[in-house]
């Protein structure tokens, strides 16, 4: 049976803007904006700030005495030390290490919490969730469609917000949320985001997201803010290296092969996954993620195979041609002995090999690792 | 979308155009072509000697969407292949029709241009197209 694609409230503004819609993860949303083009809008990010209707994420409500508890169970992070409106990244796993989502994770209050999680994922997560939540004093609601969510990114995007809301957001650190009012209306604004740039992700009613969305345009407008789709949010977060569910992760897929292995705390006692996770940590995951540029000219695409020696040992997860640096560059699997750098490998591109070098990651080093 | 036609070329079905200049034949892709690829960043030029046939793939363009072949308008021998390209693949976006001609063929035979459109019938074919595929 073929499903309707979801619009957001944001369709019209999209066609408005040129926006070539998609579909992408049951929802329908612009790829691109014809008139300014992937690489414009990408390079918007990187130099001044770009704006993403990212209302396909879904959020979830946790409340009740339990939270902390129940989040510590079903997820891979620490969260003992998350004050009031921290935010932090994390994953929940499978009892034998596969990924179930990547999630962010808010704490409004001790009693109040919000999970983040992937649009494909909504629906796994909330039935994951609620099957491991017998036991605990907890309440799961997803709220997802009544929050709209918007992410402003880029160099510009502090400067830009501050002319919207009256708080001061120098007082707002990465990785923390406030609640404030943006041009009138109530936001948690969270200072996180998915591009290598510092940035936000504006989560209000989504009764005003064409006024937010206009209103955000135009008071960037003269900084250079534009509008930014999908495939300019695949290139930006490729840059860095920050992993996207169904190409660096998955269920087949343990985080520790993936790099994501600092996103888990084995020393804050039992969760689920913890075993499988560990015994990987400590023997080693049978394949890892690795950087690859291109010695042969070609472009890597995502599923093309990896050989070594002839050999098919892998695929590619992500490949493009980067837009920030220039480089023909891709993310890989491949087996552990094949991950070191300076391993030869080659990329097979439309049945023919072509030269690859395993090189260091991330292929642009993000704002706040800066 | 509001898309250029040259009048002075022969299309394709597959957007490909070809425009006879001094004998020889010069191949390109069509602005609605390069539209529809989006952002172009990298082609994988013919080698020059090479034979190619009319409707066959002689090249392929990559865009940050998707590798797409592309067909030769005419059959004969690639006499010249644009450099340029190679370094700057987003000529391809800006002036398809110009700076951005892929190869130079001398062609087997001039005639198998009347199995190509003239640019008012691409025009109306683009149309169609653009419009079945739209929102």
């Amino acid at each position: 049976m073929v499903k309707a694609l979801k619009r957001t409230a944001l369709y019209d503004e999209h066609l408005e803007l040129h926006g070539r819609m998609v579909p992408f993860s049951g929802w329908e949303l612009p790829v691109q904006y014809d008139g300014i083009g992937p690489i414009k809008e990408h390079e918007a990010v990187r130099t001044n700030a770009g704006l993403f209707d990212i209302d396909h994420m879904g959020q979830f409500e946790v409340r009740g005495t339990d939270v902390l508890p129940f989040l510590q169970f079903v997820q891979v992070a620490d969260l003992r030390s998350l004050q009031d409106s921290d935010a932090r990244y994390s994953l929940l796993c499978y009892a034998d290490g596969g990924v179930v989502d990547d999630i962010f994770i808010y704490r409004f209050e001790s009693d109040r919490w919000w999970i983040v999680v992937n649009a494909t994922n909504r629906r796994k997560d909330l039935a994951w969730l609620e099957a491991h939540a017998s036991g605990f004093d907890v309440q799961i609601e997803d709220i997802s469609d009544r929050v709209y969510m918007l992410a402003l990114q880029g160099p510009k995007a502090q400067e830009i917000l501050q002319r919207l809301v009256d708080t001061d957001l120098d007082e707002l650190a990465f990785h923390t949320s406030i609640s404030a009012q943006v041009a009138g209306i109530p936001t948690v604004i969270g200072a996180t985001g998915y591009t290598g740039e510092y940035g936000y992700e504006l989560f209000f009613p989504e009764s005003s997201a064409v006024f937010l969305w206009r209103t955000l345009l135009e008071a960037g407008k003269a900084d250079g803010l534009l509008p930014c789709g999908l495939a300019a949010r695949d290139s930006l977060r490729f840059e860095p290296c920050l992993a996207l569910y169904g190409h660096e992760i998955d269920q087949d897929i343990d985080p520790v092969g993936a790099r994501l292995g600092w996103a888990i705390s084995f020393d804050k006692g039992g969760f689920i996954g913890r075993d499988a996770l560990l015994k990987l940590k400590l023997e080693g995951p049978p394949k890892k993620l690795v950087g690859f540029e291109m010695v042969d000219r070609a472009v890597p695409r995502a599923g093309y195979q990896v050989a070594v020696d002839g050999t098919v040992v892998g695929q590619v997860t992500t490949g493009m041609k980067s837009p920030t640096t220039g480089r023909f560059v891709g993310l890989a699997y491949v087996p552990a002995e094949s991950s070191r750098l300076n391993t030869e490998i080659d990329i097979i591109v439309r049945d023919k090999p072509k030269r690859a070098v395993v090189v260091r990651r991330p292929f642009y080093l993000a704002a706040y690792r800066r | 979308m509001v898309y250029k036609f040259d009048s002075g070329v022969h299309y394709a079905k597959s957007h490909d155009w070809a425009r006879v200049e001094d004998g020889l034949v010069v191949c390109g892709i069509s602005d609605f072509a390069q539209n529809a690829l989006s952002d172009i960043v990298y082609i994988e030029l013919p080698e020059v000697g090479s034979e190619v046939q009319q409707g066959e793939v002689y090249s392929t363009v990559e865009s940050v969407k998707a590798a797409e072949e592309v067909y030769a308008p005419v059959s004969g021998e690639v006499v010249e292949v644009n450099e340029e390209l190679e370094d700057s693949p987003e000529l391809l976006n800006e002036d398809p029709y110009g700076g951005a001609w892929i190869m130079k063929v001398r062609p087997t035979d001039l005639a198998e241009l009347d199995n190509l459109m003239v640019a008012k019938v691409y025009e109306v074919f683009a149309g169609n197209l653009d419009d079945s595929g739209g929102h």
